[in-house]
């Protein structure tokens, strides 16, 4: 019997050091920093194609420490299971001119500031930030669904892992094997794996 | 201190992944929540509110349910409002008589008491994406406790 009791209590004391741990690994992954394997064509050439794995901060999107030229994690106004990396371009405030870069011969985006801009510009409203892909040809951003609001930023890319894994090559075997003629193009998104493994 | 850290790190990950008990001020979801309130912003009590957060692993939602969302102005704020339309569905705004549909990914929110409520027929559908739980019950005060109903009043009913 004392030895059963012994036993219950050595049982508990080891579920509850994973539950502690799980935990901990939670906080850390919502609050601090968590890895993201982000893949797709939108973002090139800052990320690559195939997936890069890049390391996310959760820290300064709560304090609102996020500006033009960042690359963040923003979760998809027009489907909220899926998680998009852009680069912010506009905060609230700032007029955002842009053209289609199919069709129009200036395939840029200007923001300027709220002060000197001219008609037809959109303005970021109040809470809202204009977020867009680097590659302005395949990339499903602000210029179709609009300004996007802060409160859907999940964090902000500060590192990508510069060399090869093995994880990461079987990765791009698997999508290689999928997509060999670019399928992710048709598509024009770049989608977030929250688990890279 | 060693306890109080510990306390924080198993009550994070149950608030952020299963539920948690929030409070909800003014008057914008009377008489749901708050009944006693007056529109002027003074309550005599708050009612608190248990938010379960097990509906964020897949979105799904139906017209009725009461949802807590990050202000689309100002993310810092959150909100407590009604659903009343989800994707594809027809709004119409209570002021103009325009007629709207529900975007992809978004929804429409409005607090049960029109006369006092910033919801969506002033700042638009809301993304899916900014709701952080369901509101199912009242936990306080005591004589309130209870599930919260979600039904839609008669005349916000829309049709898809």
């Amino acid at each position: 019997m004392r030895q059963w009791i012994f036993v219950a209590k050595e049982a508990l004391n080891q579920i509850s050091t994973v539950a502690r741990f799980l935990c901990l690994l939670h906080v850390t992954d919502k609050y601090l920093c968590s890895p993201t394997l982000a893949y797709g064509p939108s973002m090139l050439p800052t990320l690559n194609l195939t997936g890069d794995v890049i390391l996310s901060e959760q820290v300064s999107y709560r304090l609102g420490r996020v500006g033009p030229g960042d690359i963040v994690l923003v979760r998809s106004p027009t489907d909220p299971l899926k998680i998009v990396t852009k680069r912010i371009l506009g905060l609230e405030g700032d007029r955002v001119t842009f053209y289609d870069p199919l069709s129009g011969d200036i395939c840029r985006t200007v923001v300027t500031g709220c002060l000197n801009g001219g008609l037809g510009h959109k303005t970021v409203p109040k809470g809202h930030v204009w977020i867009q892909g680097d590659n302005i040809y395949a990339s499903n951003d602000s210029r179709y669904f609009g300004p996007v609001p802060h409160g859907l930023i999940q964090g902000k890319a500060f590192f990508r892992r510069p060399k090869l894994l093995r994880v990461d090559l079987k990765i791009r075997n698997i999508l290689n094997s999928r997509c060999g003629h670019l399928t992710a193009l048709d598509d024009w998104d770049l989608e977030l794996d929250d688990n890279p493994n | 201190m060693h306890q109080s850290v510990s306390i924080f790190i198993w009550a994070l990950p149950v608030s952020d992944r299963y539920a948690s008990i929030l409070p909800v001020r003014g008057a914008s979801m009377s008489p749901t929540f708050n009944p006693r309130s007056d529109s002027f912003g003074g309550s005599l009590s708050d009612d608190y509110v248990l938010v379960e957060k097990f509906c964020l692993e897949k979105y799904k939602f139906s017209p009725g349910h009461v949802v807590v969302f990050r202000s689309p102005q100002n993310h810092k704020e959150k909100h407590v409002k009604r659903i009343i339309g989800l994707p594809g569905d027809w709004i119409g705004t209570r002021s103009s008589y325009d007629i709207v549909k529900v975007p992809d990914g978004h929804c429409w929110v409005e607090g049960d008491n029109p006369s006092s409520s910033m919801d969506s027929r002033s700042f638009g559908p809301i993304p899916l994406g900014l709701i952080q739980g369901r509101v199912t019950h009242i936990v306080w005060p005591p004589e309130r406790l209870g599930a919260v109903k979600g039904s839609i009043r008669e005349d916000r009913l829309s049709s898809s």
